[in-house]
């Protein structure tokens, strides 16, 4: 004691007393209320990853490898991040039916709790973009001509002006867009699925893709106008070449031919 | 309109029974001899007055519908706004006045053509008539005459004594058509050396088209897609579109290990490469890109280039690969071109070489 209070003038003695205040209010701190809720949060994102590497271990590991590190069948997953997880299983693509050109769009299978699983899990096997928030994809207020601007800059090419899809190479396609959960399409854009490039929001900006999203909620929607009527699936001067060489020239020699056939004479013979 | 209900004393003779199905037998000298017309036969109209006004008054209903149909086509043009969109059946929801319009105007043109046609077949004569041919040659007599003629003209105009006139007057028609072959020179102006140069150059940073910002290299990641224009170049500049119909750029980014082509590499920054985005078939703009094979494909004539292998024609008609852009970065870190494009971007020319 009598050596501790010899040196309580030392130049240092304030600097020992505030460390060791601030370690005594950290320590007290940590052990307890906060450290409760620390340790609830990490259970459950703990316990989403242990069941999402159940679900994975039973619907995806044949293909993508016991740890995501992928096989010939199918690619990594590592870095894919939760949003493409989300996009591949919450469109049915994911669990594929067998290998091909292109994995289809098709009934889903697990519920969404599932997908979140299996989303934290694969999340959890390197960082990628995450699913996206409600207010990030919905088409609130968002710029709808300059959506078609963008959207003809970067994805009509591929999807046709107003998203009704169109062939690729080698059976390969580009799917129609028409009735798409505005999540799945900014999921699409952000990670890019099987031969689509991704247009991350270094290059599409998080306003530039809602912008698309309420362009395409505009043009490509059950009650969306179309002013010319019959759209003929909105493919352009070959579909309309095809419908007036078919039906509008069939027409009129049908009509020729039934006018000549009919005799306007009294007697027939 | 069925005969029956025309009176029978009105009705033709009834013919003779062997003009139809029973086989004559054949003269045996002239076994092909000429049939000749079968007798005509009249139309109910022909023979029956009210059937003929009945046709007369069908004739005249179309016209009129038609007259109605266009005083519908004005009205409707007058009274139907023009963004009024409707619901209608098969067709879902359309422009009112669109529909109005074609379905007037449709009716108007269609009840023209079917008055007229009813008109022909029912009221306006209809009896055969034979027209025999006539030999094509002339007359022996004035096939002489003319040829005397001529003879006589030729001699005349002394064309065979006078050689110089003759001669001139052959050069005279010779140089004639000359003024007409020089004045398609006018056409142009030529373009001189705007094919081959486009608006990059050494220093040019690369503009996103999104967001009108220069391009860093890690905004672009594996698998992307990006478009960009040479800085400086404004949406409404009077010549964008020339130039960006020129300078137009794709920008992807590969692992530098997949890029097969030794050149490519070179012109790439650390895996990022920029291609022309204009095909070099017939120029459309290409960018069905394919993030997992590198193939990019032309939506019109289904060309095929590789970007994993120097943009190598794999399929199609193009004629060679697409220009690729090489480029670097500035002390700033900005993406920017370092030089024009080495080619002329775009589809052949006659000069290209």
């Amino acid at each position: 004691m009598k050596k501790l209070s010899a040196r309580r003038r030392h130049p240092l003695a304030a600097v020992v007393v505030l460390l060791l205040a601030l370690a005594a209010t950290g320590g007290l701190y940590t052990a307890f209320a906060p450290a409760d809720k620390a340790q609830a949060d990490t259970s459950a994102q703990s316990l989403a990853i242990d069941e999402g590497k159940k679900l994975y271990a039973v619907g995806c590991a044949s293909c993508h490898g016991t740890g995501g590190e992928g096989t010939t069948d199918g690619p990594s997953l590592v870095g894919v991040g939760a949003a493409a997880v989300d996009f591949q299983v919450g469109t049915g693509r994911m669990p594929a039916q067998q290998p091909g050109a292109q994995i289809p769009a098709k009934k889903v299978i697990y519920s969404q709790a599932e997908i979140d699983q299996l989303a934290a899990f694969v999340a959890a096997l390197g960082a990628g973009p995450s699913v996206p928030t409600e207010e990030q994809y919905s088409p609130e207020g968002a710029d709808i001509a300059e959506g078609g601007e963008l959207f003809r800059t970067n994805c009509a090419q591929c999807h046709n002006f107003t998203g009704k899809g169109g062939a690729l190479t080698n059976g390969k396609y580009a799917p129609t867009l028409e009735d798409v959960d505005p999540k799945h399409i900014y999921e699409a854009m952000q990670t890019g699925p099987q031969n689509m490039p991704s247009f991350p929001d270094t290059t599409l900006t998080e306003k530039n893709k809602q912008d698309i999203i309420a362009y395409l909620d505009v043009v490509n929607s059950d009650d969306s106008a179309s002013p010319g009527g019959l759209e003929l699936g909105g493919l352009g001067p070959v579909s309309e070449g095809l419908f007036g060489w078919i039906f509008g020239l069939g027409g009129l020699i049908a009509v020729a031919v039934w006018v000549a056939a009919r005799t306007a004479k009294a007697k027939k013979s | 309109m069925s005969s029956q209900d025309t009176p029978e004393e009105n009705l033709p003779a009834e013919r003779a029974a062997d003009e139809h199905g029973a086989v004559r037998v054949a003269d045996e000298k002239d076994p092909f001899a000429d049939p000749g017309l079968p007798p005509h036969e009249h139309r109910i109209q022909d023979i029956d007055e009210r059937a003929a006004k009945r046709s007369e008054r069908a004739v005249a209903f179309l016209f009129t519908l038609s007259m109605l149909a266009t005083i519908g086509f004005i009205a409707a043009f007058v009274a139907i706004p023009k963004d009024e969109i409707v619901y209608i059946f098969p067709l879902g929801h359309i422009s009112g006045l669109n529909f109005a319009l074609g379905m007037t105007l449709g009716l108007a043109l269609f009840c023209i053509g079917a008055g007229a046609v009813h008109w022909a077949r029912t009221l306006m004569s209809d009896v055969e008539i034979t027209d025999e041919r006539h030999p094509i040659a002339a007359e022996p007599e004035v096939k002489a005459k003319v040829l005397a003629d001529f003879k006589e003209g030729a001699q005349e105009s002394g064309l065979g004594r006078r050689k110089l006139i003759r001669n001139t007057m052959f050069g005279a028609l010779t140089l004639v058509p000359l003024s007409g072959i020089v004045l398609l020179r006018d056409l142009g102006p030529l373009p001189e050396d705007k094919l081959r140069h486009t608006l990059w150059s050494k220093g040019k940073l690369l503009v996103n088209m999104n967001t009108n910002e220069p391009l860093r290299p890690a905004d672009v990641v594996v698998g992307s897609l990006t478009f960009a224009m040479p800085e400086g170049l404004e949406e409404h500049d009077h010549d964008f579109q020339n130039e960006i119909a020129k300078a137009a750029l794709m920008i992807v980014r590969l692992q530098p290990d997949d890029i097969k082509d030794k050149q490519e590499l070179a012109w790439s920054y650390e895996g990022i490469v920029a291609y022309s985005k204009i095909c070099t078939h017939v120029g459309c703009p290409i960018s069905l890109y394919e993030q997992q094979t590198h193939h990019v494909l032309c939506p019109c004539h289904q060309s095929t280039f590789d970007l994993s292998d120097g943009a190598r024609v794999i399929f199609g008609p193009a004629g060679h690969a697409l220009p690729q852009l090489r480029i670097g970065v500035n002390d700033e870190g900005y993406l920017e071109a370092l030089s024009d494009f080495e080619e002329p971007v775009g589809p052949a020319f006659w000069e290209r070489g």
